[in-house]
């Protein structure tokens, strides 16, 4: 396979632009040329950004022209996941109600990203307000898996992870509730990584469910994956939610093998609804991990399977509250018909969101309502207790516990449209990481049906770079991440 | 038969802090901005914004409780209170719903001379809606509104009180004490016609006997002390009525219609609100330690009844002055700078007492916006102590002074009003009242004494109240004697 500019890592990209082989104007008009090429089967992409991302590109090149020094990120062309901010710069949330929204003011990870010198190429699809495993509840148009077409890139961060691993972007941002970085990673056969809760600040992520969201990186590798959160990670004065936990050095964590580690395998990530080649591959992967040196235990996390459940209330009901501001007033889409303030309310909101959406309000506002309140959100906050127990419990024993990151490998697109809880489930092995609140990498670990499998490899609060180190190792001593999707060219 | 009845009233008072900036955003709390000019992205709810907590504003909600005499909690979390209004850019108001930042605390309040103690619930903090203005006398004729979102995130304290209230006289009482304390500790400017201070009450009656609470109606938009007074009145006349006629009182939400005199009904319990409160995930749990505590209680000023207690104390005041001069800490403060200029405290008493509230009521003032300066008040009672004016001719100067703003020198000597102490122009105005009044002369001088109290009653009225009348007495009975 030839070499293009577009199929670089960042950290190769930097090496080439540091070694002046590479111009910043030259790997963006790559990018944007790759993406002109298969945007139209991807649909990754909800806002180009051709023009600002070329005057950036420039930028950085007058800059190195000058002699000043090239920092990591600068001068590599990357997208955002269209709910998070962009001053003047549309934000949708591939929702019909922000259809035509600007804001005034970046998100906190667009603003240290720009700080950083990255050029921005567009805003990318996904499920709107992220909610979603299939990017089939974009309200603009779904985005295509580009190891196979008809298939799903997951969700919601579709375009996030479509757009690497079609060489779009050469990463992008996603942002993940209960697996939303993880899985659609693990469908597109990159790196995902969601970070400990706290560790990137949610200011200008427009919020699904507050307690869960955060951002994280999609990228080619996992060195890539290391620069990008040390470049978003940190305090924010303007998050109350974000730690004030110091960033550690992630590309060095990169150095050390993974000898001696202790490795947990949770039981109940390998029973039922688990695809037996999946399963195949993972136990695969955990042999190679034991091959490094590691030390594999089976373990249990027992209140697994209270997970999903206890999410699909305590989501929802946050959702229900987070979306209430959407009601035509002040921006977004308003049903200009409506005579009164009801109407127009009712007819805005019936109009602008879609089904997944109205679904999810509704379940929300069923469980914080008075007489429920105590038998649904307030139980399933108890269970997200019971939850995080148990990994703490077992991260007294264990550096990292590995899993698989979906049940699956991407379905088909329309296979589950019309089942939301088959939907759901996709997310099985995702969201016990979400209540508790930790790190957690998804990393190639091979095809099945000629389609990538995702190994999740979850951390303890905060500790990013025990699963970097894990997964790094995994990753240049396997061949799984070089695979890329044969998308046929115009 | 309404004397069988007992009433049961009980408040929750919702102040605004004047912290500089917003609860959960830098802007300005300034009032009375160009509309939308004190908003940002955060108060304006807009897609990503996050609230942080100003601590000021938890500071000033300490201040509050530790005035009150409430248990500050070490343990407090803001939650999400949803509802939708235009107003309301978020869909929701960010309060504190289970575990506020104080719980039971009490004031003490003095009714027909008797003190009486009221229980506060609790104290929570919560930001403050945008304002609508209709395009249009009446919102239900509005063509349209408009939204000014400059009072959004402007920080609110709600301060509940016990149902220990039992007229609606207690209940004014109690609502001057709260904004006392407010005033005094300097959390809040309590400008009712600013909406810095607002009201709700609870009202229900029972048979004097019964120890059972009836059934209560919450009342609103109740914009002054007068119409929380009116309103209160009306409600329990209304509950009485009903009951009496063999009716039963309805549990629901009354609006007070000022320009009706009269109560109407809002929503009933069954409408009201489910606000699905929660914890806000947005905002980590507050937690209060004790050093943090101590200290507020350090910053604590004096307060309305320690300052009574000194005025009775240093200034020999009797206690019905002090209560009323320390009812209000700019009033208090003004009867302190007045005794920098004159040293008599009960007379400076007397005037606020009399003229400078009177003056304040009949203009709709407040103190802080009084045109006489205390050291303009203290000259002109130094002009009465030198004899240079009478005291009645004092008060009309006062009014001169509190009118137009000029010193009580300037004033009296404008208009001519010292004081005619000079005998031989006395003794002018005298000869000729004894000459146009023979027969008081002559009943005075055949031993009835109170005669001359006519004779300088007409000396005073020639000299336009000019003359001293302690000389005119003198010189008179000289003359006749
Ligand atoms: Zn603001």
């Amino acid at each position: 396979m030839a070499l293009t500019i577009h199929g670089l890592t960042a950290h190769e990209m930097h090496d080439k632009l540091k070694n002046k082989e590479l111009s910043a104007t030259e790997a963006t008009k790559s990018v944007l040329d790759r993406i002109s090429k298969t945007e139209s089967r991807v649909k990754a992409y909800l806002t180009l950004l051709s023009e600002e991302a070329l005057k950036k590109a420039e930028q950085v090149d007058k800059r190195l022209a000058a002699g000043e020094d090239l920092r990591p990120l600068e001068g590599i062309p990357m997208a955002l996941k269209d709910n998070m901010c962009t001053e003047g710069i549309k934000t949708t949330c591939a929702s019909k109600i922000l259809h035509n929204f600007i804001p005034p003011y970046n998100a906190t990870v667009a603003e240290k990203l720009e700080k950083a010198g990255a050029v921005l190429v567009g805003k990318l699809n996904m499920d709107e307000f992220a909610m979603g495993s299939s990017n089939e509840n974009s309200s603009f148009y779904p985005v295509h898996n580009p190891w196979d077409l008809e298939r799903a890139p997951g969700g919601s961060s579709g375009g996030s992870a479509a757009a690497v691993a079609s060489d779009g972007a050469i990463y992008t941002l996603g942002s993940d509730t209960g697996g939303s970085v993880r899985q659609p990673a693990s469908f597109c056969g990159v790196v995902g990584l969601k970070p400990t809760y706290g560790r990137v600040s949610r200011y200008g992520l427009i919020a699904y469910a507050s307690s869960l969201d955060q951002i994280g990186p999609v990228t080619k590798d996992v060195r890539d994956c290391a620069w990008v959160l040390g470049a978003i990670a940190g305090h924010d004065e303007k998050d109350s939610t974000s730690a004030n936990v110091p960033v550690s050095d992630y590309s060095h964590a990169l150095n050390k093998d993974i000898k001696g580690m202790k490795v947990g395998i949770p039981k109940e990530y390998f029973a039922e609804g688990l695809d037996e080649e999946v399963k195949a591959k993972i136990l695969e992967a955990v042999k190679k991990l034991e091959d490094l040196g590691a030390v594999c235990e089976e373990m249990s996390l027992p209140h697994t399977e209270y997970a999903l459940p206890a999410f699909y209330l305590l989501a929802p009901a946050e959702a229900s509250s987070n979306l209430a501001r959407y009601d035509g007033v002040r921006y977004g889409y308003r049903d200009k018909n409506a005579e009164d303030l009801i109407t127009m309310y009712k007819q805005t909101r019936s109009q602008g969101f879609g089904p997944e959406l109205k679904r999810r309000i509704m379940l929300g506002t069923y469980a914080l309502s008075s007489g429920y309140y105590d038998a649904y959100y307030l139980k399933a906050l108890k269970v997200r207790t019971l939850v995080k127990q148990d990994f703490d419990q077992a991260f007294e024993r264990y550096d990292v516990i590995v899993a698989p990151t979906a049940p699956t490998v991407a379905f088909r697109l329309g296979e589950k449209a019309d089942d939301p809880l088959s939907m759901y489930l996709s997310d099985l092995f995702t969201i016990p990481v979400n209540l508790a609140g930790l790190p957690a990498i998804s990393i190639p670990c091979g095809l099945s049906q000629g389609m990538p499998v995702g190994l999740q490899i979850i951390g303890k609060p905060f500790d990013e770079a025990a699963l970097l180190q894990v997964a790094y190792n995994f990753e240049q001593n396997t061949p799984h991440h070089k695979l890329k999707p044969q998308l046929e060219v115009e | 038969m309404s004397n069988q009845w007992e009433t049961v009233i009980g408040l929750e008072v919702h102040t605004e802090l004047k912290t500089k900036s917003k609860i959960f955003c830098a802007c300005s709390t300034e009032f009375g901005g160009e509309p939308n000019t004190h908003v940002c992205p955060v108060c304006l709810g807009m897609p990503g914004t996050l609230p942080v907590a100003n601590k000021k504003v938890v500071d000033f909600a300490i201040k509050a409780g530790l005035a009150l005499n409430c248990e500050i909690k070490e343990f407090n979390k803001f939650d999400r209170k949803n509802y939708y209004y235009p107003d309301l850019p978020k869909g929701y108001q960010i309060s504190q719903f289970d575990l506020p930042v104080c719980g039971q605390g009490h004031l003490d309040i003095e009714v027909n001379g008797q003190t009486k103690r009221i229980g506060i619930t609790r104290i929570h903090m919560e930001d403050d809606a945008g304002k609508l203005n209709h395009e249009g006398e009446v919102i239900a004729q509005a063509e349209s509104s408009l939204v000014d979102y400059n009072r959004a995130g402007v920080p609110l304290l709600e301060i509940v009180s016990e149902p220990d209230m039992r007229s609606p006289e207690e209940a004014a009482a109690y609502l001057e004490k709260v904004k006392a304390i407010l005033q005094y500790t300097e959390v809040s400017d309590c400008k009712m016609q600013e909406g810095s201070l607002r009201c709700d009450a609870n009202i229900s009656i029972r048979p004097l006997s019964a120890t059972k609470l009836g059934t209560r109606t919450e009342l609103k938009n109740m914009n002054s002390f007068k119409a929380l007074q009116k309103a209160l009145e009306y409600e329990v006349e209304r509950h009485i009525e009903l009951v009496e006629d063999g009716g039963t009182v309805v549990q629901e939400t009354r609006s007070w219609d000022e320009s009706k005199g009269m109560t109407v009904s809002l929503r009933s319990k069954e409408e009201a609100h489910d606000y699905r409160y929660f914890p806000d995930p947005d905002l980590v749990p507050l937690v209060i330690d004790e050093k943090w505590i101590e200290s507020i209680r350090n910053s604590l000023p004096e307060l309305p009844d320690e300052r009574k207690q000194r005025l009775i104390n240093d200034y020999d005041l009797p206690k019905y002055d002090a209560e009323i001069i320390t009812s209000s800490k700019d009033l208090a403060d003004y009867f302190d700078h007045c005794l920098d200029h004159f040293r008599d405290a009960k007379k400076i008493s007397n005037w606020i007492m009399g003229e400078l509230l009177r003056l304040l009521n009949v203009n709709d003032k407040e103190v802080a916006d009084c045109p006489v300066a205390p050291k303009e008040l203290g000259e002109l009672l130094h002009l009465i102590e030198k004899g240079t004016i009478s005291g009645k001719v004092a008060k009309q100067v006062f009014e001169e002074m509190f009118a137009s703003g000029k010193n009580a020198k300037q004033i009296v000597k404008e208009k001519g009003l010292e004081q005619i102490s000079d005998t031989g122009e006395l003794e002018k105005i005298i000869e000729e009242i004894i000459a146009a009044n023979p027969d008081p002369v002559s009943d005075y001088k055949s031993g009835k004494g109170q005669a001359i109290g006519f004779l300088v009653g007409q000396v005073m009225k020639a000299s336009k109240g000019k003359a001293n009348p302690q000389m005119v007495k003198k010189m008179l009975s000289d003359k006749l004697g």
